[in-house]
């Protein structure tokens, strides 16, 4: 059993509004888990949910084999939190911060320090250690957070937007920081309303709309699951006859741009099989092939908007 | 190391009062409702009351003293982490409900403690003879446990507003200290007068500072002890429960 997150039918109900509506799923161990969906769609509340903030009102989650209601203390040990909004303690300093929750994790004082001292250098705030965090930048309180979710070295991960609105530098730095992490074998369950973010992170995006879940698969499946047709732009090094083009196995329909022939499948692996053989037997040099698949954002779009009755 | 176990919790709780201590002591509204009140409150009374023996209105200065003090810290502390958002952070780490209403109780009772006991020395140094030292001690720190709690209780209703809960916490604070025998002793009080006293905590710490002073009290030591007692863990369960309970409204 490799499961370290299970969310099980997880139901909140804000009033009349249900924010999430019986939202399942699986992350396993070692994946970088993106939680992807518009303003409003019920991120933050399932991963508050998740990280024992607040109570669901039907469902269950396991967190590292604990349950989080049952067992919050012995889940919560095990795992790291950067919630939506900033929140280190404005009136310390960032070293104050991170020993402060050395404690509440229960370090030894002298790992916290140890912890404190190596992740302030790689988030580049070492020299500024003992400032008080309200004359931080917002990228600089993002980076102190981050190192306060890690000061337990735990192997759950937990990030609640970490990027949004931030600065181009403190974003770049984070999300290496997160790569590298998980190299190093650290679980990270990220949500985020950007396609792009969650295309170059993660191992697999669950998408959620109005708090339900509407899919869940890696990012590049989510984008060919979208569009049944695919086009494959293709040039080579010589005029070639566009219904020949037209006739080869696997191809169902050719257009010119330029140079290029964009040429339309059904079955993408086939057409480019036939592709290569036709430059072959034609004595045509590929000069460049690209598959055209449809951007996370389309398939975004595309799951998320309601469906017209 | 079992981090759900009893001693890590507390362990845990005690670094939840360091951050209180070095964060909320010196912020602005508790300065002025744990020790500028209290002191010209007394001020006030004492101008227009002459006739009772300084003795008397020491041991009212201390009983205020220490009520106010222990009871300014902790009100504030869960609306000011609830605005900041701080609160979400402590709720997600591994530290129990229970563990945190102690930490910021702890807080309160050493700021309490503190400055009481600089009210203290203040009265020996104007030549008053403390007669009972070990029951002045316990009673300070029994009655600070109350009143801390008292404070925590303050701070149930779910407001994310500290200003909501200072004067929701001022409406019940000063009627509690006129039928405590602070301002008048309890042998003057009518009989009505006398019923709501019982009900107040501060009556029965009131009750021990006079008696640690001046030999006099009204009722049995022990009583007041016990009193005392019985409020503390009856307040601090409580409290403790009803976080428990309000905690996920703050998120
Ligand atoms: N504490 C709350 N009280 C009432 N409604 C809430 C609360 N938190 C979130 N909501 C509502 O639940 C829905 C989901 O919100 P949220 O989880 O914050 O979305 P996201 O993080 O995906 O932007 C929204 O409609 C929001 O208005
Ligand atoms: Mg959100």
């Amino acid at each position: 059993m490799t499961s370290v997150i299970q969310a099980l039918n997880l139901t909140k109900v804000f009033g009349s509004s249900t924010a999430v509506d019986h939202v399942s799923f699986d992350v396993q161990k070692g994946e970088i888990f993106g939680f992807l969906g518009p303003n409003g769609a019920g991120k933050t509340t399932t991963t508050r949910m998740l990280t024992g903030v607040i109570p669901p009102d039907a469902g269950t989650a396991t967190i590292l084999g604990h349950d989080i209601r049952s067992e919050p203390v012995l889940a919560k040990q095990g795992f790291g939190v950067v919630p939506e909004t900033s929140n280190a303690y404005t009136d310390l300093t960032a070293w104050q911060n991170l020993m402060l929750m050395g404690e509440l994790y229960g370090l030894e004082h002298a790992r916290a320090e140890r912890r404190s001292n190596d992740l302030l250098g790689m988030v580049g705030l070492l020299e500024r250690k003992d400032q008080k965090v309200q004359a931080y930048s917002k990228g600089m309180k993002q980076r102190l957070i981050l190192s306060m979710a890690l000061i337990h070295e735990p192997e759950l991960l937990f990030l609640d937007e970490p990027t949004s609105g931030l600065d181009v530098q403190s974003t770049q730095m984070i999300l290496s920081l997160l790569r590298d992490l998980n190299e190093q074998g650290t679980t990270i369950f990220l949500t985020t309303h950007n396609m792009e973010e969650a295309n170059r992170l993660c191992h697999r995006v669950g998408i959620i709309r109005s708090g339900m879940l509407v899919a869940i698969d890696a990012p590049e499946k989510l984008k060919t699951a979208i569009d049944r047709v695919h086009r494959i732009e293709v040039s080579f090094d010589r005029e070639v006859s566009g219904d020949l083009l037209a006739g080869i196995a696997g191809v169902s329909g050719v257009n010119r741009t330029g140079d290029k022939w964009q040429i339309i499948a059904e079955n993408q692996d086939t057409a480019i099989r036939s592709l290569v053989a036709f430059g072959k037997q034609n004595g045509a040099v590929i000069v460049s092939l690209n598959t055209l698949v449809p951007s996370l954002d389309e398939a975004f779009l595309r799951l998320t908007q309601e469906e017209k009755p | 190391m079992n981090p759900a176990g009893y001693p890590e919790q507390v362990r845990r709780a005690w670094a939840i009062a360091k951050k209180d201590i070095r964060i909320y002591y010196f912020k602005g509204p508790v300065l002025i409702f744990g020790v500028f009140m209290p002191v010209f409150l007394f001020l006030a009374f004492f101008m227009g009351s002459r006739q009772l023996p300084l003795s008397f209105l020491i041991s009212g200065l201390i009983g205020m003293t220490l009520f106010f003090t222990a009871t300014a810290v902790s009100p504030a502390i869960f609306p000011w982490e609830g605005s900041a958002k701080t609160l979400e952070r402590l709720a997600s780490c591994p530290i129990t409900v229970e563990a945190i209403v102690m930490g910021d109780m702890i807080a309160s009772i050493l700021f309490g403690i503190g400055i009481t006991v600089i009210t203290v020395i203040i009265g020996l140094a104007l030549g008053l003879s403390l007669l009972h030292g070990s029951t002045l001690l316990s009673a300070i720190i029994l009655a600070a446990c109350c009143f801390s709690a008292i404070g925590m209780l303050l701070a149930v209703p779910p407001t994310n507003v500290p200003s909501n809960i200072m004067m929701l916490s001022s409406l019940i604070k000063f009627p509690l200290i006129f039928i405590s025998g602070i301002f008048i002793p309890l042998e003057q009080m009518p009989a009505w007068g006398l019923v709501l006293s019982i009900c107040s905590p501060l009556t029965y710490f009131t009750d021990l500072v006079r008696y640690a002073f001046t030999d006099v009290h009204y009722f049995p030591v022990m009583i007041d002890i016990a009193a005392l007692a019985v409020f503390a863990v009856v307040f601090t369960a409580g409290t403790m429960c009803l976080h428990k309970m309000t905690m996920p409204q703050r998120m």
